[in-house]
């Protein structure tokens, strides 16, 4: 019963939100549950049982977090005054202890004041039952679904009886359909190949890797013909469900990785676009962004929730100027000629690579991945969406959209498409070109930056982290085509798809040279990406 | 932008090929003077060269060709490959394969055929295409055709559709970055990321002694100097003039009526022979050969030799990848903190400062005076 303390602390703050009206009766129950709980530690084994019994009745919050730390042998009497704590962990010295009443730690103790209030076997076996019952009982319908969940791993008699019990009164519909499956397994042990029957209709609509392992086992053993190919068409329904679920999951890692790389890809379309300079220093201003989000981490060590919402703008504004004093030093002087620019910013890379390295060392350094961003999405038995990948798809979409909106509304972004579309006539209006190529730079770098505290929650950090992604978003800009975001946002998704969908088939290795190839022969078709884009700045040379 | 790249990089009346004249009297001096300086020279007098020595130059010259093979079609057809590397890798690795075959049963596990690692995978026979390395003629063809073929198939693909530009430096760069990830795997029966290593012997003779080595580099000079002088022959025949035309204006030279993409894929295909063979040289005297050598880095490398040196030149490009690479040495042994931030550096002053790289310094110097 690992989940009792979030059960209770649950419930004690359904209580505490009751306020003042309640307060009365539950002093009242307060007083019953702490003479219940005082007469369980003197009490015989087979008396504790109807002590726990009464305890559960008094339907005080403590319950359950006491009767489980009983089960497990951590309830424990102080011998100075016999009053009652919970341990936080058995046997351990010296002990944790918490109040049973309040629930709130009580400090650490010495274990040799203190006495085990000891159980048996049997008694084990109705506390399991009294705790299922009253965790079965409780309000919170995640308490019970994971009470439900608990007592399917061992389906006896009992148990199966206090499910069926449940089953009758409950409202809630997923809990009620655990019950069902819960059941439905009990039932494919009986005698009665009717009731088999039934069963494992009900179990066709189960997804669960358990009970299709339950099934499979069915088919080999049953006897009755029709129940065997009941249980042989369940099982292929739930086969395929559960190869449909995890398509679904693939196309999500696969949305997911493409969102990754549209991140990256946004930022290089942007500087190619309007200035047509390869940036090959992309991937490092994305790891300064990576280190910007360390470096937030270690100011405010007490705020790592918060900190995201610091480091995106720190990446941002890190990132952005030194873009924009890569374009006022290098890039300014080899406008109009690529292949020139592409080795200096090169050798850029190798200089932002070099200072990490000396300034934080060259070992990976761990960013830490805030509470509200690990754990994952588990919506049902057989799909679970990690968090950290949901929030990057939504991250990518909201800075997609921003770039759209400064491009498309606000003068800054009128300026550079004026600029990207005839830098002479754009010049000859009065806009300072120069300026627009410094911010256009400044603004692409930026993005890469905030690219940057999104990989550092998927991957190390460390001075190699541009290198590993900059050819693959590379890559998403030729496939997309030049200098279009839509390009770039429908190219970076679809690759990132194509790969995943791959990886089962081929590795992790070969889906990447494939991808590589079949972009090779991509080109061919259209040189010019998905998107070409339109009019004179089209024409190189 | 055209008028800009064709800065009047190269002029062959201002001086000849004067250069190209020293730079071949420096070859046929280094071809007498290290056997004798090695052999000659006994081991105490401070004259002595050292096999560390000989390797070290055979590897500056294995470069240097290399950035040969670079310059012909960056300097004078304007095709920025940034994925030459691979074609070294390739030549490299065939002469590896031959390698592999000669140590037989001298190996760790001592099969008389299969090479260490395909014993550790639990192979039990020889890959299709392993077969016929055991001859060393055979081994040079493969270090010719490996790379001309994957060339000639990339560079039709890529001219064909008229693939410019930074768009095929970028290709380029993802062509050795998959041929990278696919010689690390262990499946590909290349040795996955150990690659080819502990040769013993090359046509009977063992490649530990100095006498090897020394002829080794006589030959690494003697294809410097082959390929110094084909590569000169091309670029001042009529098609070289062709190929000019390609690097200044390619557009019009396609409406004058040449055929721009043949030209572009012959001297493509060419120019990876050169690094395939450049490859094959190096291998036995580093005497290793791993999956690292595709790394995109080491082809970025290369360009910027051929950057430092001066491109359009030829013979600057081999000054610059001895020059760097003599740099490299240097500065990794004895400040290995600074040889990033020195290549960097480069990286950026040169293509700022120094675009003729540095015979453009000396020879501007000399027409001063």
């Amino acid at each position: 019963m690992k989940h009792y303390p979030s059960g209770g602390w649950q419930v004690l703050i359904l209580l505490a939100l009751w306020g003042p009206a309640s307060l009365l009766a539950q002093s009242q129950k307060d007083t019953s549950f702490v003479s219940k709980l005082d007469a369980l530690r003197e009490a015989s084994y087979s008396d504790k049982a109807v002590m726990a019994e009464q305890l559960s009745q008094t339907g005080h919050p403590s319950v359950r977090a006491v009767l489980t730390a009983l089960l497990e042998d951590r309830l424990y009497y102080r011998n100075s005054d016999q009053k009652i704590f919970i341990a936080k962990v058995a046997d351990a010295d010296p002990l944790d202890l918490i109040e049973p009443l309040s629930l709130k730690g009580a400090g650490s103790a010495p274990a040799d004041g203190f006495t085990k209030i000891g159980t048996n076997n049997g008694l084990r076996h109705t506390l399991k039952m009294t705790v299922a019952h009253f965790s079965l009982s409780s309000p919170d319908a995640s308490v019970r679904m994971d009470a439900v969940r608990e007592m399917m791993l061992s389906l006896d008699e009992p148990t199966v009886a206090l499910l069926r019990e449940r089953a009758a009164v409950e409202t809630n519909s997923s809990v009620k359909k655990e019950i069902a499956t819960g059941l439905a397994l009990a039932d494919l042990d009986g005698t009665d190949a009717k009731a088999r029957l039934a069963a494992v209709g009900v179990l066709s609509h189960s997804v669960s890797h358990d009970v299709r392992n339950r099934l499979a086992l069915l088919v080999d053993g049953e006897k009755d013909e029709q129940v065997r190919q009941a249980a042989v068409s369940a099982l292929q329904t739930i086969d395929r469900w559960r190869t449909f679920y995890s398509d679904i999951e693939t196309l999500f890692f696969g949305l997911s990785l493409g969102s990754v790389l549209v991140l990256i890809a946004i930022g290089l379309a942007i500087t190619f676009g309007v200035m047509g300079v390869i940036n090959m220093a992309h991937g490092e201003l994305m790891m300064l962004g990576s280190y910007t989000t360390f470096a937030v981490q270690a100011v405010m060590p007490g705020h790592i929730g918060a900190s995201i919402f610091v480091s995106i703008p720190a990446a941002f504004i890190v990132s952005g100027l030194m873009g924009i004093l890569m374009e006022r030093t290098i890039i300014r002087f080899l406008y109009g000629r690529p292949l020139e620019t592409l080795l200096a910013t090169f050798g850029v890379s190798l200089i932002l690579q070099q200072l990490v390295r000396s300034i934080f060392s060259a070992l990976n350094r761990s960013v830490i991945t805030p509470d509200w961003m690990s754990g994952s999405l588990r919506i049902n038995d057989a799909l679970a969406i990690t968090y950290n990948r949901l929030y990057i798809i939504i991250f990518t979409i909201i800075v997609f959209a921003l770039i759209m909106l400064v491009l498309k509304r606000t003068r800054l972004g009128l300026d550079i498409r004026a600029v990207s579309q005839n830098r002479a006539m754009a010049k000859a209006m009065g806009i300072r070109t120069e300026w627009v190529d410094a911010m256009t730079f400044g603004l692409g770098a930026g993005i890469a930056g905030m690219a940057g505290v999104a990989l550092s929650q998927l991957t190390n950090v460390g001075p190699n982290l541009g290198q590993s992604y900059i050819i693959d978003s590379f890559m998403v800009v030729v496939f997309g085509g030049v200098g279009n975001l839509w390009g770039s946002l429908i190219g970076g998704i679809s690759m990132g798809i194509f790969n995943k969908l791959l990886e089962p088939y081929a590795g992790a290795v070969l889906a990447k040279i494939f991808v590589l190839v079949a972009l090779i022969l991509f080109i061919q078709i259209r040189p010019r990406g998905l998107f070409p884009k339109a009019g004179r700045a089209a024409e190189d040379k | 932008m055209a008028a800009k790249q064709g800065l009047t990089i190269w002029n062959p009346t201002a001086s000849g090929d004067r250069g190209g004249k020293i730079f071949l009297s420096i070859l046929a001096v280094l071809a007498i003077a290290v056997p004798l300086l090695n052999q000659a020279v006994p081991a105490s007098s401070a004259l002595h060269l050292s096999p560390f020595g000989i390797t070290l130059i055979g590897k500056y010259l294995c470069y240097g060709m290399l950035a040969l093979a670079i310059d012909l079609i960056w300097g004078y057809c304007g095709i920025l490959s940034l994925g030459h590397a691979a074609f070294f890798s390739l030549g490299g690795y065939a002469m590896g394969m031959y390698l592999m075959r000669q140590i037989g049963r001298r190996g760790v596990y001592g099969d008389p055929v299969l090479p260490d690692f395909m014993v550790f995978l639990n192979w039990k026979s020889l890959p299709w295409f392993w077969h016929g390395f055991d001859h060393f003629g055979f081994a040079l063809l493969m270090v010719a055709l490996a790379p001309g073929l994957l060339a000639l198939v990339f560079g039709w693909f890529a001219f064909r559709s008229r693939v410019t530009g930074v768009y095929f430096s970028i290709i380029t760069q993802a062509l050795t970055y998959a041929l990278m990830l696919s010689f690390f795997r262990n499946d590909m029966g290349f040795g996955g990321n150990n690659g080819f290593t502990d040769f013993k012997d090359i046509l009977g003779f063992d490649l530990h002694s100095d006498t090897t080595h020394v002829v080794l580099l006589v030959v690494t000079v003697a294809a410097l100097a082959a390929s110094y002088l084909a590569c000169r022959g091309i670029v001042e025949s009529r098609a070289g003039r062709v190929m000019h035309a390609i690097r200044d204006a390619e557009s019009r030279t396609r409406f004058l009526g040449y055929p721009v993409e043949a030209f572009k894929l012959w001297i493509f295909v060419f120019s990876a022979v050169i690094a395939g063979v450049a490859g094959a040289l190096y291998v036995p005297q580093i005497g290793i050969i791993n999956p690292s050598e595709f790394s995109p880095i080491n082809s970025i490398e290369a360009v910027i030799w051929v950057a430092i040196g001066g491109r359009g030149t030829l013979y600057g490009a081999i000054a610059g990848a001895v020059v760097v690479n003599y740099a490299k040495t240097y500065l990794t042994g004895s400040f290995p903190e600074i040889w990033l931030y020195a290549l960097g550096a480069l990286f950026v002053i040169v293509p700022l400062f120094l675009p003729r790289g540095i015979i453009g310094l000396v020879s501007a110097r000399g027409q001063h005076k």
